[in-house]
């Protein structure tokens, strides 16, 4: 039995917001089953008792001094926007037909 | 032709301080071998010839005037991966997303860059988003490596490697998540390291892995790969995983290293890297690289880490879970690709059909492997698992730097590949990082350098060279040393037997 189906393929592109294709469902539906296959090794070694990490060096919280410091302008902020309009990022539509 | 490009970085800079050439000829040079070659090896996506010149003018002004150069690379030539960020020029992360994305910031790479006069040629080309190891996810085609047109420079970073060893940059930056400087490095005959984590700002670095992902030197000899690095390292506050210690004396390391001797240094070679899956050429050429250390007065020693093992399929959890959450911020929205923007279809639906037709068959697929391993459902079995394993990599690490002070291995299993030959099979392309990972996961610092050409094919090997968190400067006393070693037995440096340039792609 393969670790993921189709389905679930389909389910993951809608939740990472990927319109694929039918075609390529099947293409990833095989690929992805085979590298789960290969990456479920993980499970051999990972004892309870092993704790996790994840990152490589100790994190803290960085804070600094709160004052102002210079930042983009408006104009360097939309200058690689999709389409602006009035000073201001332009975005389609927040409601779908269903909605 | 001019011999200018075949010199090395600390060389180059030596003429230019010296006043002996300036740096604009220097940058012309090499503009000039960039028009005459690219077209056959394709190593850049953006070359910027008015900034580069604009740079390395910049640089000669100063010294006429009587000042100190900025740094030691001051007029040198670079190139510069496109994942980081650049004001004013193009930067792409070889994707369609991003296409004639200009950046409104530096990243501190290139900020540092910019400061020390180095003169940026341009930008290089990459796996989609730094996904791969040959540079066939890069949406602008790939990369060709100039010892064999017809196969892979490594990747991500196959832009970076392929453009110094076609000389046509002397020095380059590349990015190193699970192996993109160090295998590029390897099957080019170069030199890439992978400084400890937190050691080069990520800032303006576009995250792939956050927890993985690090800037670092690539080039043709230890020296300046040591140069390049004292340049871009050191604390930076506008990386909170940035860490705020001295930048490890690697210029120095690699100084004393060429010295040749390295008595008392003791070499672990690691048990796990080696046998089947790897190409005997490598393990001969790998071999005769372990014999040269211990020839030099290296104590040698083999060690186990046996969860190294479990480094590769830990890596491909933890990197495409981290990558579904950060190629999130490529939501047609603010900057970037949109398409569908017709007014019929919603926001939703604009960001799903961009990102269809932004990203590639690699990053797709990773983005959903990590959103599957990330689901609830499954964190525990996957990702959580994944992170212990990266425990018990940094417990091998642990126990085995106890006893010695670098560990050595192949830096990756096989030779270059040809292109196409595994773009259908993921599974075959992650095994190119096999022996690169457990460094991205424990987060030490690790170099490859050039151990000749594989009897069989002659084509490139590297030797990997790992050592603890921030003993960066082991890399280079050890790396400097074979270097010198394996150059003087062969009668002259690796890079030198590529072949010249020419002829059809």
């Amino acid at each position: 039995m393969p670790n993921i189906s189709r389905d679930e393929v389909a389910h993951l592109a809608k939740l990472a917001r990927l319109a694929v294709t039918d075609d390529e469902i099947d293409v990833f539906a095989g690929q992805l089953d085979q590298i789960l296959d290969s990456v479920a090794k993980v499970s051999e070694v990972a004892a309870a008792d092993v704790p996790p990490t994840s990152h490589a060096v100790p994190l803290t919280n960085v804070f600094r001094q709160d004052v102002v410091v210079p930042g983009l302008s408006q104009q360097q902020a939309l200058a690689g926007a999709p389409a602006a309009e009035e000073g201001r990022f332009r975005v389609p539509r927040i409601l779908g037909e269903e909605q | 032709m001019t011999e200018l490009i075949k010199l090395t970085a600390a060389e180059l800079a030596d003429k230019i301080h010296s006043r002996e050439v300036s740096a604009v000829e220097v940058a012309q040079a090499h503009l000039d071998r960039i028009a005459e070659v690219d077209d056959h090896i394709h190593a850049f996506l953006h070359v910027d010839t008015e900034g580069a010149l604009a740079a390395a003018k910049k640089v000669d002004e100063g010294i006429a005037e009587g000042k100190a150069p900025a740094s030691p690379l001051a007029g040198v030539p670079l190139a510069l991966k496109d994942v980081l960020t650049t004001q004013g020029v193009p930067t792409t992360c070889g994707s369609k997303t991003l296409e004639g994305w200009i950046p409104p910031y530096d990243a501190t790479v290139t900020r540092k860059l910019r400061e020390a006069g180095v003169v940026i040629l341009g930008k290089t080309n990459m796996d989609e988003f730094a996904m791969g190891s040959s540079t066939e996810n890069s949406a602008y085609g790939p990369t060709h490596n100039p010892w064999d047109h017809a196969r892979i420079p490594g990747g991500s970073g196959g832009g970076s490697s392929a453009s110094i060893a076609a000389f046509e940059a002397a020095i380059a930056i590349g990015t190193d998540t699970g192996g993109s400087i160090r295998q590029p490095g390897a099957v080019t005959g170069t030199v890439g390291v992978k400084p400890t984590y937190g050691g080069v700002s990520r800032y303006g670095l576009v995250a792939f892995s956050s927890s993985l992902d690090q800037a670092g030197p690539c080039a043709r000899t230890v020296l300046d790969a040591a140069l390049l690095h004292e340049v871009i390292a050191g604390y930076d506050p506008r990386d909170s995983t940035s860490i705020e210690v001295p930048v490890p004396p690697v210029v120095a390391a690699a100084r004393q290293g060429a010295n040749g001797d390295l008595t008392g240094v003791k070499v672990g070679v690691v048990k796990e890297f080696g046998g089947d899956g790897y190409q005997p050429g490598v393990l001969r050429s790998f071999q005769a690289a372990v014999e040269q250390l211990r020839a030099l007065g290296a104590d040698v020693v083999e060690v186990s880490c046996p969860n190294f093992v479990y480094a590769l399929p830990a890596y491909y959890l933890i990197a495409p879970s981290e990558c579904s959450s950060n190629l999130a911020r490529f939501d047609a929205m603010r900057y970037g690709l949109r398409v569908a923007d017709d007014g019929t279809h919603s926001a939703e639906e604009v960001m799903s059909l961009t990102r269809e037709k932004g990203f590639g068959a690699e990053v797709k697929r990773r983005i959903m492997l990590g959103t599957y391993a990330l689901s609830s459902g499954y964190y525990d079995a996957y990702y959580g698992s994944a992170q212990k394993v990266r425990t018990l990599i940094t417990r091998d690490f642990d126990a085995a730097f106890e006893h010695v002070d670098v560990l050595v291995s192949p830096t990756t299993p096989t030779t270059a590949f040809k292109i196409g030959e595994r773009v259908d099979d993921p599974m075959a392309m992650y095994l190119a990082d096999l022996c690169t990972i457990p460094s991205n996961l424990a987060g030490n610092a690790a170099m490859s350098v050039p151990s000749g050409l594989s009897d069989e094919d002659g084509l490139p090997v590297g030797l990997q060279i790992m050592a603890p968190a921030l003993a960066d400067d082991r890399l280079y006393r050890v790396g400097a040393a074979y270097e010198a070693a394996r150059d003087a037995a062969a009668g002259g440096a690796l890079i030198h037997k590529v072949p010249e340039l020419g002829g059809t792609k």
